[in-house]
């Protein structure tokens, strides 16, 4: 289970989370939305701790993460798994590389099975046979595959995806949701996912948070938030420039 | 007007300061992740190639018209202050001391900050604008064990080997146009060479080649790995590394002479 309790970070003085308060509990999605520039990505960024907080706890199986040491915080890193916007795979690597560095690093395994099983995660999403190409050879839908079957690789407990279906069309944001979905179904993980596309908000999350002015301004299901009377929070699920 | 330009000094000079915060924190760093420099002994590798290897035809360029000038003007000098016949007699002596001494070591170091720095700041700034650093930390690899220590070992360890390469390929130079324009004997000049040849001086190169390599590493990771701003961000930290670098090597230049001669 992860807790947020009183979560504060400002950025040259300009407050970007103001107190947010979350407990996320283990297994299931859930998806995290609010406007462009809300703090979404902070709050994912803080809850794996590439960010630290001004103020205020990050409890990761009541462990604090905001407080750890960097040879702790790498221990509770390896219960992560992370797919970045743009993927962030490293361009001098091959995919089979990018995949198993995790593996080669973490692990004793030797070469063939690191292969055997970067070969598994390939299959899992859907992109057999690409090992030898190099980053810049592949699509951006190819790599936000890539990146999510390098963020598999550990077998993590939880996985944090950051805008999966940014820069997609439609068709490929779908797949990508079937995949975040079928992925949480099979390897019975925690998905926390940010996004501002409330198509994929309502396909892929059990529940719901919506981040706005620093704040959670909505808890609930998917249902739930259909039901909603806030403006804050109608605007933002009709999709509407101004307030009603 | 005075108060602002105070201000505008003590910026430079708090800025300055918290610079070398920055990199002496990375160099702690560095040094904590000694433990696993054998298991990144592929990594170092890799990077010493880089950053060696490659280097030497840009290098071999240099020192070979660098030791050709030497000679030429040593030559031009010593005329009017060396009696007559024996002018040529000191060539040799004189341009393999400049060559042990400063030539080899700061236009090696120079162009080992051109080169590599600059290019260390451009690679890691474009991973860290592209996020490559994050997703490095979410899988829980430190990025100055696996970015910085390498390109810090491979900086510190080839340079003293390129300057080593860099004084043959010079003495090479400087004898090619003493034998062929200057009509000295082969004897004449590395006699002169090897009379007045002084361990210290090879030394001393080499203690400040140890000096450039490593800082010349250390200050493109610690900028580079600092980038912001997309592409931009990345041509900054490129020139700042390749004028911080070539600032260091010239005023580490005048410190270790002060203290090795």
């Amino acid at each position: 289970m992860i807790e947020i309790r009183h979560l504060r970070k400002s950025f040259d003085g300009k407050p970007v989370l103001k107190n947010v308060n979350l407990i996320i509990h283990d297994g299931g999605t859930l998806v995290i939305i609010g406007c462009s520039g809300c703090g979404k990505t902070v709050l994912l960024r803080s809850i794996i701790g590439l960010i630290k907080p001004d103020k205020g706890e990050i409890l990761v199986n009541g462990e604090d993460i905001s407080l750890m040491a960097r040879r702790d915080l790498f221990r509770i890193r390896k219960k992560f798994g992370m797919l970045f916007q743009g993927a962030a795979l490293f361009d001098s690597m091959t995919v089979e590389d990018n995949i198993g560095l995790a593996l080669r690093e973490h692990t004793n395994l030797n070469p063939e099975e690191i292969r055997k099983k970067v070969g598994e995660k390939l299959e899992v999403v859907g992109l057999p046979g690409i090992e030898k190409k190099k980053p810049a050879e592949l699509s951006g839908g190819m790599k936000k595959r890539v990146g999510l079957a390098r963020a598999l690789i550990m077998e993590p407990e939880i996985v944090l995806f950051d805008e999966p279906t940014a820069g997609l069309d439609p068709i490929l944001a779908d797949a990508i949701n079937n995949l975040i979905l079928e992925t949480n179904r099979k390897l019975n993980i925690t998905s926390i996912i940010v996004t501002h596309d409330m198509a994929s908000a309502l396909k892929i999350g059990d529940h719901i948070a919506m981040l706005s002015d620093g704040r959670i301004v909505f808890e609930g299901t998917p249902a739930e938030i259909n039901k909603n009377q806030n403006k804050i929070v109608r605007q933002f699920v009709e999709g509407k420039a101004e307030v009603t | 007007m005075g108060i602002s330009f105070w201000r505008w000094v003590g910026r430079k000079v708090f800025a300055f300061f918290r610079e070398i915060g920055t990199i002496s924190i990375l160099l702690y760093r560095i040094c904590g992740s000694s433990r696993t420099f054998w298991r990144d002994r592929r990594l170092i590798l890799d990077q010493m190639l880089r950053i060696g290897v490659h280097s030497l035809p840009l290098i071999s360029v240099v020192s070979i018209f660098t030791g050709a000038v030497s000679s030429w003007q040593a030559a031009y000098q010593f005329q009017g202050v060396i009696p007559g016949e024996m002018t040529m007699d000191f060539v040799g002596a004189a341009v393999s001391a400049a060559i042990f001494i400063e030539l080899a070591p700061v236009l090696t170091g120079i162009i080992v900050a051109g080169r590599v720095g600059a290019s260390i700041a451009a690679e890691l700034g474009t991973m860290r604008v592209t996020e490559q650093i994050d997703a490095l930390e979410t899988l829980a690899i430190d990025p100055i064990r696996y970015l910085a220590a390498p390109r810090f070992i491979a900086g510190w360890t080839m340079l003293p080997i390129l300057v080593i390469y860099a004084c043959l390929v010079a003495h090479l130079g400087a004898y090619g146009v003493a034998f062929f324009l200057l009509d000295i004997s082969t004897g004449t000049f590395f006699g002169s060479v090897q009379r007045h040849f002084l361990v210290h001086n090879v030394f001393s190169g080499l203690v400040k080649a140890l000096v450039f390599g490593g800082g010349t590493a250390l200050i493109g990771c610690s900028i580079g790995i600092r980038a912001v701003g997309g592409a931009e961000g990345v041509g900054k930290v490129t020139i700042k590394a390749f004028v911080y670098s070539s600032a260091f090597i010239l005023v580490a230049d005048y410190i270790l002479a002060m203290i090795l001669f």
